[in-house]
């Protein structure tokens, strides 16, 4: 499997193009659950981050040693690994985020996009570009994760980490904090994320129709029909 | 032979994460234990304000916390004691005056509760009712109007089910402490 794809295109590719919440769908369960406060968006994506990126790094290192039967148990063995070691750290270190997030940070072991990464790009590619690639999908996540925290709490509590930006006489909108808020606030960003890449689609659909008449018709121009 | 190789991986992944964690658990448990202390301290202080040091009591049932002052002359009691919310499970600890007659405030620990509803079991002006309030012979919720007897609370609109836990919580409490203590003195 040969690509020619710029080291560059393989970080940037995670904000945007395939962003694993607006573009794939995927790490939805920690994203509704924990976007109450920008602040744990932030801490869930850094954690997230963390861990995918080890476990890129040492899956794509040991990728020809692992035997294929087992591959998906193996992946699992390491993200655990991984994901317990910031739980640990989390909660002997950050015992205030760490109760916060809950029973979330230890969730991160089901979390799709993770194992995902593993069997979709880490495990068919050198460790440099797992690494970037994973940072690029990590950073994504967090910015969506950041983008619907924001959003939630500026409209459910009046700040934003911790800072407040509405004025008093906002009455703030309780169903935001609630689970309910989390599902509409998210609905509404993938709503404008896909109006935006239709959009983009028709526009390179367009030039190219563009591009392919002038084409015909320029031939049209150079070769009278032909008699 | 491919099978060896199979249970070779596994084994060797199994066995190095598992090296990894036990040794990441030694350094990390002794300071989340500390955290966990630290934090009961911080509460226990904070309902007894004037406290400087506590020792806890056997009282089974309810963790219980004889709180000191600098004199150390006993200032009363520090109860943890939980209940069901409107959510899930609440924790509360509840600073009490020696005779176990009267409550000088509470912190809520642990909480599952509705956002901006249930929460407010949390916030001023519901956690001020408690600082000297008569809990003898039990705490009562009312709703609507302001609170004319000393052991009236008065409830919070929207959330009565997590105000009623609250009152719940440290009536249920209480009642065991005085049951032990007055045991154990006779």
């Amino acid at each position: 499997m040969k690509k020619n794809v710029t080291l560059s295109k393989e970080f940037l590719k995670g904000l945007w193009d395939i962003n694993p919440v607006f573009r794939q769908a995927l790490g939805l369960c920690p994203l509704l659950a924990v976007t109450v406060s920008a602040i744990n968006g932030i801490a869930m994506g850094l954690a997230s981050t963390f861990v995918l990126v080890s476990a890129s790094l040492l899956i794509s290192s040991i990728r020809k040693l692992i035997p294929p039967q087992v591959r998906i148990a193996s992946f699992i063995v390491i993200i655990a690994t991984f994901v317990t070691i910031v739980d640990l750290v989390m909660k002997a270190k950050f015992p205030d985020l760490s109760k916060e997030l809950g029973p979330f940070i230890p969730l991160i072991v089901a979390n799709c996009v993770i194992l995902g990464r593993q069997e979709a790009f880490s495990s068919k590619n050198s460790p440099g570009r797992a690494v970037l690639d994973a940072f690029g999908i990590g950073f994504g996540f967090l910015i969506a994760l950041f983008v619907l925290g924001s959003i939630r709490e500026i409209l459910g509590s009046r700040t934003i980490l911790g800072f407040t930006v509405l004025p008093d006489s906002f009455e703030p909108w309780i169903v935001m904090i609630l689970p309910a808020g989390a599902f509409l606030t998210l609905g509404i960003l993938m709503g404008i994320a896909n109006a935006y890449n239709i959009r983009k689609e028709r526009i390179a659909k367009q030039t190219l129709m563009e591009k392919f008449k002038m084409a015909v018709a320029g031939r049209n121009v150079n070769q009278p029909e032909a008699k | 032979m491919k099978v060896y190789k199979i249970i070779t991986t596994l084994s060797v992944i199994g066995l190095m994460s598992g090296g990894i964690l036990s040794q990441l658990s030694n350094w990390a448990s002794p300071l989340i234990e500390a955290n966990r202390k630290a934090e009961t301290e911080r509460a226990i202080f904070l309902v007894q304000p004037g406290g400087k040091s506590y020792e806890m009591i056997n009282v089974p049932g309810v963790e219980l916390f004889k709180v000191f002052d600098e004199n150390i002359a006993s200032i009363g009691y520090a109860m943890v004691y939980n209940g069901n919310g409107y959510g899930g499970n609440i924790r509360i600890m509840a600073g009490i005056s020696d005779d176990l007659k009267e409550v000088r405030a509470i912190e809520v620990l642990e909480l599952a509760e509705t956002p901006g509803l249930g929460t407010k079991i949390t916030e001023e002006p519901f956690t001020t009712q408690f600082k000297g309030l008569t809990a003898y012979p039990s705490i009562e919720l009312i709703k609507g109007a302001p609170p004319l007897k000393p052991n009236e609370v008065q409830s919070i609109t929207g959330a009565t089910i997590s105000a009623k836990a609250v009152v719940d919580i440290i009536n249920n409490g209480l009642r065991i402490v005085r049951n032990s203590v007055s045991e154990g003195s006779q």
